[in-house]
């Protein structure tokens, strides 16, 4: 075989079905991972994957489907990409479907399609509520079959440290742990395809869990990759609160009829469908989380006092609910108690995913350091400054068509490093001093005291609503907050499988990571997706349609901009009370 | 008043050669806590009941919500994942041990390969041409979806195991997740090109005969997934082959 291989962190959608295309293309990958590929946090995903596949007859196509993620995106998204990847959808859930995945299907065994927000059109395919479960498992299974054949090594348990980069600014292989023996080695890589999703723990609580920490995007940011649009997290409009993460309450409840609704004047009030007649309950997900905020936050009429609203499926008939949202039926159940059959659940934003990440070549998915590709949540391409719910599926899966051959060609045309060992010795050496350091740390900071400081300012100022002098008080907390990262005592001198040496790196990582969003922030002065500002409360197309970069710098991010792709669809105001296409005409609405 | 709190004993081992040794741990009690917040709670401060310092004990967790099946550990003596279990439900103290089936990395994380080798071995997929496009795929009816729907949530927790008399640390039996499994991939109109591979795989030793029906594995699964019809019906097919192969010897 070829003595060129490509190294893959990540084994979730994106890491998955990159992992398949090279393996497709004919070269060896080493797939890293440090939870068994079957357990990536793509599990998680409830609601379905979005193609135009036109099942209802109502002329649905790829472009609406493509338009209404542009539109949904606040128009930041660049177009390109966002519109192949619309194309390529219907042939993917066909291979899907293929490879064996349980879509629910139609009385007539074609596969049956639901509702999701921002779209007019049913066009989301779906597996019950564990649509993301059953998507890995086909993948993982496809693998399985390359790994079995030889073409796929896989590094379970293994924790990616940072990348091993030539002068040419090159990558030439990875430095990662062992973290059953705590041992650093190291892989020589071709090309090496990061995936390893989003950065939602930096927020302490979210819909993501403790392994989303972003800190591999960020150590390849630390190293000169670009970090673009920060600033644009997704706030879930309908989480339940719980004591280690908010769990998610798919959008799909609302697809499949659930309504939002508090108490006004002791009746219920239907504020979605009162306040966005166009799109009712399936607004998009900046908008339903910036009215519940509101509605809780500054006129007090969360249910009882607190921060919740009620999301309703207690008048559906149960046998379809436990069919088509069996999955989150029983999470409710489960964690809350309740059946959601019967009673309205109660439910409150929280932090979801993010639409930036790494920045990348619109037709590669190559960073700016040569070999060094970046697929799934952590590649910022597709959404733009909001993404539309069971559009990231597609596009981890779509990234995998993208980066999976630009990678192998890339591979086969470049040439070796001249001196590989003595480089990949100077990486492994400073990943050593980094975990000799914090074996060393016997301060009196505590580490899960300072992520809990970090959480809840990042989560009281950048989130839903953001003001400028607070985000500077942020940045400057952040900056506080890092260099007491430097007096953390630790407690766990183990060489078996310590996590907290291993937490203690990450939290340094997560730091510099939120620093990233919070500087991005600062400078975008406008309102627009998720990112909402109430000192600049309309989108500026002027000074800000464009995307947002963050360069390391001895000082902290620096940011610049590069033009956004806007060659095929005109911005043209956003506004959901309407219908997308009554903006069209100048002048017309706000 | 005292403070409301939640008592915790855990079986500890700091490496796979080491013994284990109990720890007991005392922490403040919150809403809606599950056994995960409790051991966040130990990481935060990593000290006994009686005041002792220690480390914190190791685990694994992905998902948080009972779909990745990482955080599989025995609680007040039953094997279950550490998410869903909420502390309000419990007894206490709570008895957290890892896994007997399998061998221990350290305290509650055990090194579950050998499920995943073994779905290698049944051939546990779909044999596709390819990725490229190809077409719809083949047309199922809902209510045979449904049914694979439910196998195919297994999330390869080792519940079943666990639970199983027949399987042990160092035997071959392969276990009602792959039985189950195979069935799966059996039914399944293009998975079906494999069915005699994969038959012949569970035909010999560890393999569907070696189950005495003892039944737990069915009682254990989270997923509620009906592991003895599987156990039942791959058992059939089985039979089927071997005369099969008799017949055409
Ligand atoms: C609760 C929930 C529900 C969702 N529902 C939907 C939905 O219905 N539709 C939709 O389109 N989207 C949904 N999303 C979003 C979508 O699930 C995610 O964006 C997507 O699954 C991310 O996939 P990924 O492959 O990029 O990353 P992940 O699946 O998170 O995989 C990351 C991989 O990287 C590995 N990794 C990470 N760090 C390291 C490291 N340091 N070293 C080694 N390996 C590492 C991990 O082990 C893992 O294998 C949902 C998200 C959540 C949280
Ligand atoms: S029925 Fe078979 S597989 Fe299930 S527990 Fe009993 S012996 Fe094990
Ligand atoms: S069959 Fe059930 S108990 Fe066994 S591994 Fe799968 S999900 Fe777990
Ligand atoms: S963490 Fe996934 S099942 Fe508990």
């Amino acid at each position: 075989m070829s003595d060129k291989r490509i190294v893959v962190i990540g084994g979730g959608l994106a890491g998955l079905m990159t992992t398949i295309r090279i393996c497709e293309e004919g070269l060896p990958v080493d797939l890293v991972s440090f939870v068994p590929v079957k357990r990536s946090h793509s599990v998680c995903a409830q609601g379905g994957i979005n193609a135009a596949l036109d099942m209802q007859g109502k002329g649905d196509s790829p472009w609406e489907h493509f338009d209404d993620t542009v539109y949904g995106g606040d128009f930041l998204a660049n177009q390109g990409p966002a519109k192949r990847m619309c194309e390529k959808a219907p042939e993917i859930v066909h291979m899907l479907d293929r490879m064996g995945l349980m879509f629910n299907r139609t009385p007539e065994g074609q596969l049956d399609v639901r509702a999701f927000g921002g779209a007019k059109q049913k066009r989301t395919a779906f597996a019950g509520a564990t649509t993301g479960q059953q998507m890995i498992y086909a993948l993982d299974e496809q693998v399985r079959r390359f790994e079995a054949a030889g073409q796929v090594k896989k590094w379970i348990g293994y924790d990616f440290q940072e990348l091993i980069v030539d002068d040419t600014k090159t990558v030439r292989g990875v430095v990662v742990m062992n973290m059953n023996t705590m041992k650093l080695e190291t892989l020589p890589a071709t090309a090496v395809v990061i995936a390893t999703g989003g950065p939602g723990y930096i927020y302490g609580k979210s819909t993501n869990s403790f392994i989303n920490t972003g800190s591999v995007a960020t150590a390849c940011y630390l190293q000169g990759a670009k970090y673009a649009n920060g600033e644009f997290i997704q706030i879930h409009p309908t989480a339940i609160p719980g004591s280690d993460k908010d769990r998610l309450m798919s959008e799909s409840a609302r697809g499949e009829g659930g309504r939002m609704w508090t108490y006004k004047d002791g009746k219920p009030w239907y504020f979605l469908e009162e306040m966005f007649p166009a799109y009712g309950n399936l607004v998009p997900r900046d908008i339903a989380t910036r009215t519940i905020y509101d509605i809780c936050i500054n006129q007090g009429l969360g249910l009882d006092g607190e921060n919740k609203v009620f999301l309703d499926l207690s008048f559906k008939d149960p046998d379809e609910l436990d069919r088509k949202l069996g999955g989150i039926m029983e999470i409710y159940e489960k964690f809350v108690g309740d059946d959601p059959r019967k009673v309205p659940m109660k439910v409150f934003p929280s932090v979801h995913y993010s639409m930036g990440g790494m920045w990348v070549d619109a037709e590669t998915d190559m960073t700016n350091i040569n070999g060094l590709y970046a697929a799934g949540e952590v590649n910022y391409q597709y959404h733009g400054a909001n993404r539309l719910g069971a559009n990231s599926l597609l596009s981890c899966i779509y990234d995998g068509f993208v980066t999976g051959p630009a990678a192998v060609k890339y591979a086969n045309e470049v040439k070796p490093a001249s001196d590989y060992d003595a480089l990949a010795e100077k990486f492994l050496g400073q990943s050593e001093k980094l975990f000799e350091q914090i074996y060393a740390m016997d301060g009196d900071e505590n580490a899960r005291k300072l992520h809990q400081e970090m959480a809840k300012w990042m989560t009281e100022r950048m989130t839903v609503v953001r003001h400028n002098d607070k985000l500077e008080e942020l940045e400057k907390k952040l900056v506080e907050l890092r260099e007491r990262w430097n007096h953390i005592g630790i407690a766990d001198h183990s060489k078996v499988l310590n996590q907290e040496a291993i937490y203690v790196k990450d939290l340094q990582r997560m730091m510099e990571l939120a620093r990233v969003l919070t500087v991005s922030a600062l400078h975008r002065n406008e309102s627009r997706g998720a990112h909402y500002k109430p000192e600049f409360p309309n989108r500026d197309d002027e000074n800000f349609l464009k995307t947002t970069i963050a360069t390391v710098s001895e000082d902290g991010p620096k940011i610049s901009y590069e033009e956004v792709d806007t060659s095929l669809i005109k911005p043209r105001a956003r506004n959901y009370a309407v219908d997308k296409h009554a903006t069209e005409t100048e002048g017309e609405d706000k | 008043m005292a403070e409301k709190t939640v008592r915790l004993k855990i079986k500890r081992q700091l490496n796979a050669d080491s013994s284990p040794f109990w720890e007991e741990f005392e922490i403040p009690y919150g809403p809606s806590m599950n056994v995960i917040s409790c051991l966040v709670a130990i990481q935060e401060n990593p000290v006994t009941r009686s005041g002792k310092k220690t480390t914190a004990v190791a685990w694994e967790c992905s998902c948080l919500e009972e779909v990745c099946g990482a955080c599989t550990m025995i609680i007040n003596g039953k094997v279950r994942q550490a998410c869903s279990a909420l502390v309000d439900n419990i007894d206490q103290p709570i008895v957290l041990e890892p896994m007997t089936k399998f061998p221990v990395v350290r305290d509650l994380v055990v090194d579950r390969q050998r499920m995943f080798d073994n779905l290698k071995k049944v051939q546990a997929w779909v044999p596709v041409d390819g990725s490229f496009d190809m077409g719809p795929g083949p047309k199922l009816k809902e209510s045979e979806r449904a049914v694979h729907y439910e196998l195919s949530k297994c999330m390869t927790c080792g519940c079943c195991l666990e639970v199983c008399p027949q399987f042990e640390k160092d035997n071959d039996f392969m276990g009602a997740q792959i039985i189950s499994q195979v069935r799966l991939f059996n039914f399944h109109p293009t998975g079906a090109a494999l069915k005699e591979d994969r038959l012949h795989s569970v035909m010999g030793k560890g393999g569907v005969a070696e189950c005495g029906n003892a039944q737990n594995c069915v009682e254990a699964c989270p997923k509620e997934i009906p592991l003895t019809t599987s156990i039942a019906e791959v058992g059939r097919q089985v039979t089927l082959q071997v005369m099969k192969d008799w017949f055409l010897k």
